[in-house]
């Protein structure tokens, strides 16, 4: 950048001796844009009259945003301090603590921001600045310059001519960045090992609800549908994500129809018009959880994937591919909903490994 | 002589004395920037950015990304005694225990969504007006980068609170690492530590977005902002800018002016979307939990693109040889993939297409160049479509359309809307080229009408320059912009000012075209 062109003055101009007692500030200023290659085309005050009535006028109103600015400040810490901002159940005055806050904080910026603007346009003088650009490729001197001694310092080394050390080098520093590396990776692996096939539920496990209470069938009224987990400990929380099932009791009618429908090694998956099905969606894993009654369809509220509940909740529309697993379940000798095993199928989204 | 004891030169002296910075100061303080309001598009992007960091050091004091299982006891009394992750129930107390926290983490969530959308409309301008030419292709690899931190970003930040929209989130996330074939499941124990959820994915998450992401961020800004002190802004064409200049306002005292002002009212615009707006409510969503999801969940706008891919997504999964690649891999792995890879390569790609490998410093208007502003319209068009799409359950409900019609008109709409936007973008084009060489023939209307002798009335046309025999303007056709009104010429005086009291009273309206401003020593329009 600080090339001789920039202290070169252009053709026909003097150059300007920056001692003359002569030069007023703003000579020196255009003289040192000059020197950095802009060039002052124009420049001239908002006022060329100064103290005429729309001078002050914009004075006035600069110094109204500033004031105003300032009362905003003032106003956002007083109620910072002294407002009582702690949550109160139902209508209360900290309801109001952040929105005035925000107002006031909003307030102070904008009058700061605004009053600055206002100022930079209305009273700082107008200019128009033309500035040289100098892009593009370096001078063909330097940039001959340079790769020589970018070749220089790759031909000391003698790499070209030692094809050992060249060999050596590749095999002494890439295991160095391997084990640099491994650490961060290594460190992450996790066996996936067979948990992606299993959930909460095995041989005998009870249904229980959220709190944790066994279900019965006389619990549920035909067209209800209750979400159930496995009776295990910590079955209802997010250890066990993968196990929430829906427990649906089926009208006579639409049983039949479902019952019909039953899959292959399915057709004694169901307890009379109670079936069970994973509640987890096979496309993106988010809970299948609104139940349409008239339709009989489950809906997935992230992707709008719906599933018919009369044919072993097969996708029907959406881009789910896969049926929600269906759970095999039985009564214990109580009268309480267990599950027979393990869902058959893995439940949640696809995956490579999942056949 | 006693001397003040702050003494301005004296404490600039000392400096030089030690660091000899007088020459590139001012080198600095009188670099000239161009004017344009579309040039303040990615100062929004780094003005939020600088909100985020400050609102986010004031968050981290606070928030504790544990999943350790505790008992809410805290004054939200609705979910007192609810069991919960400390995560949860340390946002529950930057939103309601903390002074002020409650409207830190509005501005910080406000400001994540304006950064993003002031990035993307950044991006559109860089883009239809051809600032990404060479030399500055460099830079738009760097902004593109920036623009996939910031989603990435994002989704780590609003997976933080561990609520049931950001759980939902996370195994939205979950199932797409999955859905990658070969190494998804691997990975996906890898990321969670085990099986979904696990209780490592929030506090990795944690340093992501509060380390690793903004120190990347912050690099890449810096960098994106040094190219572009080196390489010095674009502008548009017009007169006396040429490929060699720039034309506009030295940096001290008028840019810099304007930009810390223009910042304090995008700060201002920040703090009252923050304080008067409420966003992300999550003592209303709950903790989270696997069996648990509301209707209308819907991720930050920046994500929304993909959560419509994923909509509109046919059921098509590959199985064979045992092994499954899902429908889910298709709209959230491989389009995105194709979207960023495609648009980063765009300067390359035009540079082929049009053989034009020279140097540009002068922006292109939209309408000059129809091939690529109908190009970046179908790409709009492609995203406008899937971004509604992310939120068509909300769009069915409030407007009472079928849900499974809303897919259908978005399935039908990616197809159709883009080749649409294509053609009308072209045809626009065009037309206003056409427009613009007309008024520089013809004049720009007046107006005025007159009746000719034979009956015939015609508009009295105010030419541009000198013309020719028949009266027709001899400007060329130089991708300017082109005044179509008279008062764009100075004629008609400048417009009244003053809201309440008018500061100069109107000119006497003017008959037929009306004299130059020099003559009528009328003050210019500013």
């Amino acid at each position: 950048m600080t090339s001789v062109h920039d202290h070169s003055s252009p053709a026909g101009e003097p150059t300007v001796d920056v001692d003359d007692p002569a030069l007023s500030q703003f000579d020196l200023v255009r003289e040192g844009a000059r020197r950095d290659g802009v060039e002052i085309v124009h420049y001239a005050p908002r006022f060329p009259v100064p103290g005429t009535r729309e001078e002050r006028r914009a004075e006035r109103r600069i110094a109204t945003l500033f004031v105003l600015a300032g009362l905003g400040s003032l106003a956002f810490l007083v109620i910072y301090s002294v407002w009582p901002f702690e949550y109160q159940l139902g209508a209360g005055r900290d309801k109001w603590f952040t929105p005035l806050l925000g107002v006031t904080l909003a307030l102070a910026f904008f009058g700061v921001g605004a009053g600055i603007i206002v100022w930079s346009k209305r009273l700082m003088p107008e200019e128009i600045a033309v500035q040289d650009r100098h892009d593009g490729a370096s001078d063909p001197a330097e940039r001959k310059l340079t790769a020589a001694t970018l070749l220089s310092a790759y031909e000391e080394t003698g790499l070209r001519r030692r094809p050992l050390l060249k060999g050596a080098l590749a095999i002494g520093v890439a295991p160095m960045g391997l084990a640099l590396g491994a650490p961060f990776i290594g460190s992450l692996i996790t066996d996936p090992k067979d948990d992606l096939f299993h959930t909460g539920f095995g041989k005998g496990t009870h249904l229980v609800r959220h709190d944790g209470t066994k279900i019965r069938p006389a619990d549920l009224k035909p067209g209800g549908i209750e979400t159930v987990f496995p009776g295990i400990p910590g079955g209802a929380t997010n250890a066990h994500a993968d196990s929430p099932t829906l427990l649906i009791h089926l009208r006579e009618n639409e049983a039949e129809k479902a019952i019909a429908n039953s899959r292959k090694g399915y057709e004694d998956a169901h307890v009379g018009n109670f079936f069970a099905y994973s509640k987890i969606c096979t496309h993106a894993g988010c809970p299948a959880s609104l139940y349409e009654q008239q339709t009989n369809r489950l809906l997935c509220p992230c992707h709008q994937s719906q599933f018919d509940v009369l044919d072993g909740c097969r996708p029907v529309f959406g881009p789910a591919t896969r049926s929600l697993p269906q759970l095999h379940i039985a009564l214990d000798e109580e009268g309480y909903f267990v599950s027979q095993h393990d869902y058959k199928l893995a439940i949640g989204p696809a995956f490579w490994e999942r056949p | 002589m006693k001397r003040p004891t702050i003494d301005p030169g004296k404490s600039a002296a000392w400096t030089d004395d030690r660091l000899a910075v007088a020459s590139p100061v001012r080198r600095l303080m009188n670099k000239v920037f161009p004017d344009h309001w579309s040039f303040l598009l990615g100062e929004i992007a780094l003005y939020s950015f600088v909100v985020l960091l400050l609102s986010g050091v004031f968050l981290t004091l606070f928030f504790d990304p544990s999943m350790q299982e505790v008992v809410y006891q805290g004054p939200y009394t609705p979910l007192y005694g609810i069991p919960m992750s400390r995560a949860f129930e340390s946002s529950l107390e930057i939103s309601f225990e903390v002074r002020g926290g409650l409207i830190m983490r509005q501005i910080h969530h406000w400001a994540a969504l304006l950064f993003m959308a002031s990035i993307l409309v950044h991006m559109f301008r860089v883009f239809f007006t051809g600032a990404f030419r060479r030399p500055r292709e460099l830079n738009w690899l760097i902004g593109m980068t920036l623009l996939i931190l910031g989603i990435l970003e994002g989704f780590a930040g609003y997976s933080l609170p561990d609520d049931a929209l950001s759980g939902t989130g996370l195994r939205i996330m979950h199932a797409i690492v999955l859905s990658i074939p070969v190494i998804g499941t691997w990975t996906a124990f890898a990321l969670f530590g085990g099986e979904f959820p696990g209780t490592d994915i929030v506090p990795r998450l944690y340093i992501v977005h509060v380390l690793l992401v903004p120190g990347l961020l912050l690099a890449l800004i810096g960098a994106h902002m040094g190219l572009l002190v080196k390489q010095k802004h674009t502008q548009f064409p017009g007169p006396g800018r040429t490929e060699d200049n720039v034309v506009g306002h030295r940096m001290v005292p008028g840019f810099a002016a304007k930009a810390g002002g223009f910042f304090m009212i995008v700060f201002a615009m920040i703090a009252f979307l923050g304080g008067v707006f409420q966003i992300n409510p999550i003592w209303l969503f709950g903790p989270y939990e696997a069996a648990v999801v509301s209707a209308g969940s819907q991720p930050d706008w920046y994500v929304g693109f993909l959560d419509g891919s994923t909509r509109l997504m046919p059921p098509w999964e590959i199985t064979a040889f045992g092994h499954t690649v899902p429908a889910l891999f298709w709209p959230t792995v491989v389009l995105p993939g194709i979207l960023f890879t495609v648009a980063m390569l765009y300067p390359w790609l035009e540079q082929r297409y049009t053989g034009d490998r020279a140097h540009h410093n002068l922006l292109q208007r939209p309408r000059d160049v129809p091939d690529r502003t109908a190009l970046g319209a179908m790409a709009v068009g492609f995203y406008v479509v899937l971004f509604i799409s992310g939120g068509n359950d909300i769009i069915a409900e409030k407007f009472d359309i079928s849900l499974n019609a809303m897919t259908w008109i978005g399935r039908v709409g990616l197809l159709v809307v883009p080749p649409l936007a294509y053609y009308v973008a072209h045809r626009l084009c065009l037309g206003l080229q056409q427009n613009d060489r007309e008024t520089l023939v013809h004049g720009v209307e007046t107006g005025i009408i007159r009746r000719l002798p034979n009956g015939a009335f015609v508009e009295v046309h105010q030419p541009l320059g000198p013309v020719d025999d028949h009266g027709h303007g001899e400007l060329g056709y130089a991708g300017w912009a082109v005044p179509k009104k008279m008062n764009r010429l100075g004629a008609l005086g400048s417009s009244v000012k003053g809201f309440f009291v008018p500061i100069e009273q109107p000119t006497e309206a003017p008959v037929s075209p009306a004299p130059s401003r020099e003559l009528t020593g009328a003050r210019g329009d500013d």
